[in-house]
């Protein structure tokens, strides 16, 4: 059993008093990748901000490489920096491909880094459009512009939320690959949000199931999918969950 | 038809003339904007991001003020300077050496600070407010501290950004009632442009005042194209 990454003890998030987000207990071990399923608004993406530390919980508190996170506590930035985010919709800078992929490592003051940069093109197979503005491309192109940014990192814990919604299965194949290599490499940590079942199938170690903001089901993909023990699991792996 | 000729043919021969009465009008209308708009961007830009990224309470209040400094007359202003800084005023009667008398080019610097400051702030305000807010959660998720992020903002509304500093560039070049209070039009003094072209009008010297006039609208049109140009290099529209 390999060391709790996360550690999140009654963590609540609320807001404007309605209460989006409710979980007892939850560890995240470090180089595994959880998927979290569920239908939109389960709190999967809220969740995704609380892990990032984005924004603190309500209640409760989070526990990242021992160190706490919580309303009062707010991460240190240099253990922020060791986890990212790909969001569905990636927000890319003005500038050309290169720049956005550069943007992380400036801002950690890391400036002579071509090596990397250009190894990350190549890894999502951008290095012809180095140079080209990151406005001018396609969905997919873009979206594999974010997953550079953040590999270029090299983070502890790389976020990924719905990273190939609507996306080409050209495109969906290219980032799953890289999950799985950037998993497998860098033994990076991951949480995958995702509402394709196959998908989560595909690359995840463990699933959960998030249904009004709380776990219903946590286990092995195997058993998630073969042989789950909660009845609403069931019907979500059947498909006959109606959201 | 004739005068506006006459106007422009002289105009080119005071250019080339290099009357030194003429360079120095220009020198200080330069310098006064120049040094006004310096302080306005320096002042209204931090406003801007701030009211444009983030609520608190006042802010709406806050930016009626802001709207209504964006159109305030500059005469009024002007008064406003002329009240503070004459020597029965609160400001002049303390008679220190970092607050410029009356009838100086500090005193007209300090009056197109406060016209110009609004309009800087509103604009960058706008087009702070105008960039997709995703970008803050994105670059924070990248692992931006709080002023990397607002940087971030900041460059990419950049062309808005500048819109502000011309905004604010083409308030003052072109402003006569504060300087001509709070300065004097004083000869070798505090006489620029815009109070010149008034003087001269009033003295019935219509060609001078209309080559004075000319090389205002000269110098805007120039220090527009160069921002512009600054503007080209920045952005890829």
């Amino acid at each position: 059993m390999t060391e709790p990454l996360y550690e999140l003890d009654d963590v609540r998030k609320q807001y404007n008093g309605r209460s989006v987000l409710q979980i007892p207990h939850l560890t995240i071990q470090q180089g595994e990748i959880l998927a979290l399923v569920g239908p939109s608004g389960a709190g999967k993406s809220t969740l995704l901000r609380l892990l990032n530390f984005l924004e603190p919980p309500s209640n409760g508190r989070i526990q990242f490489h021992n160190t706490p996170f919580s309303a009062s506590q707010p991460m240190p930035l240099s253990l922020r920096r060791k986890v990212t985010t790909v969001f569905q919709r990636p927000y890319l800078l003005n500038r050309s491909v290169e720049a956005n992929i550069q943007y992380g490592l400036r801002l950690r003051g890391r400036r002579n880094e071509q090596v990397q940069i250009d190894a990350a093109l190549q890894q999502v197979g951008l290095q012809k459009m180095a140079r080209q503005r990151a406005r001018t491309l396609s969905g997919g192109e873009a979206q594999r512009v974010a997953l550079a940014r953040a590999i270029v990192l090299q983070p502890d814990v790389l976020l990924l939320d719905e990273p190939t919604a609507n996306l080409d299965p050209y495109n969906i194949g290219i980032i799953e690959q890289i999950i799985r290599q950037l998993n497998e490499g860098t033994g990076a940590t991951m949480v995958l949000v995702t509402h394709n079942v196959f998908q989560a199938k595909r690359l995840a170690h463990r699933v959960a199931l998030l249904l009004d903001g709380r776990i219903v089901e946590i286990a092995a993909t195997d058993m998630f999918f073969h042989n789950p023990t909660d009845p609403r699991t069931k019907a979500f792996v059947a498909g006959d969950m109606i959201y | 038809m004739n005068q506006l000729w006459q106007g422009l043919l002289q105009a080119i021969e005071l250019i080339f003339a290099h009357d030194p009465a003429l360079w120095e009008v220009m020198q200080l209308s330069l310098r006064v904007t120049g040094v006004a708009l310096v302080l306005s961007t320096l002042i209204g830009i931090p406003i801007g991001a701030l009211m444009g990224l983030s609520r608190f309470y006042g802010r709406s209040l806050l930016m009626v003020f802001l709207y209504t400094g964006m159109g305030f007359p500059p005469v009024v202003i002007g008064l406003f300077v002329y009240l503070l800084l004459s020597r029965s005023g609160p400001l002049g009667g303390l008679e220190s050496d970092l607050i410029p008398a009356l009838f100086t080019p500090g005193a007209m610097i300090i009056a197109q600070t406060i016209i110009a400051f609004p309009l800087v702030a509103g604009f960058t305000m706008a087009a702070v407010m105008g960039v997709d807010p995703n970008i803050r959660q994105q670059v924070r998720a990248l692992g931006a501290t709080r002023w990397q992020t607002t940087l971030a903002v900041l460059t990419e509304a950049r062309v808005g950004v500048l819109v502000s500093v011309i905004a604010g560039f083409g308030g003052i070049i072109s402003e006569v009632g504060a300087v001509m209070l709070v300065g004097g039009n004083i000869d070798h003094k505090t006489r620029v442009l815009t109070t010149a072209i008034v003087l001269e009008t009033r003295k019935g010297n219509f060609d001078l005042a209309i080559a004075l006039g000319i090389i205002l609208l000269g110098l805007s049109f120039l220090a527009n194209l160069l921002m512009l140009q600054l503007q080209g290099r920045t952005t890829y529209d």
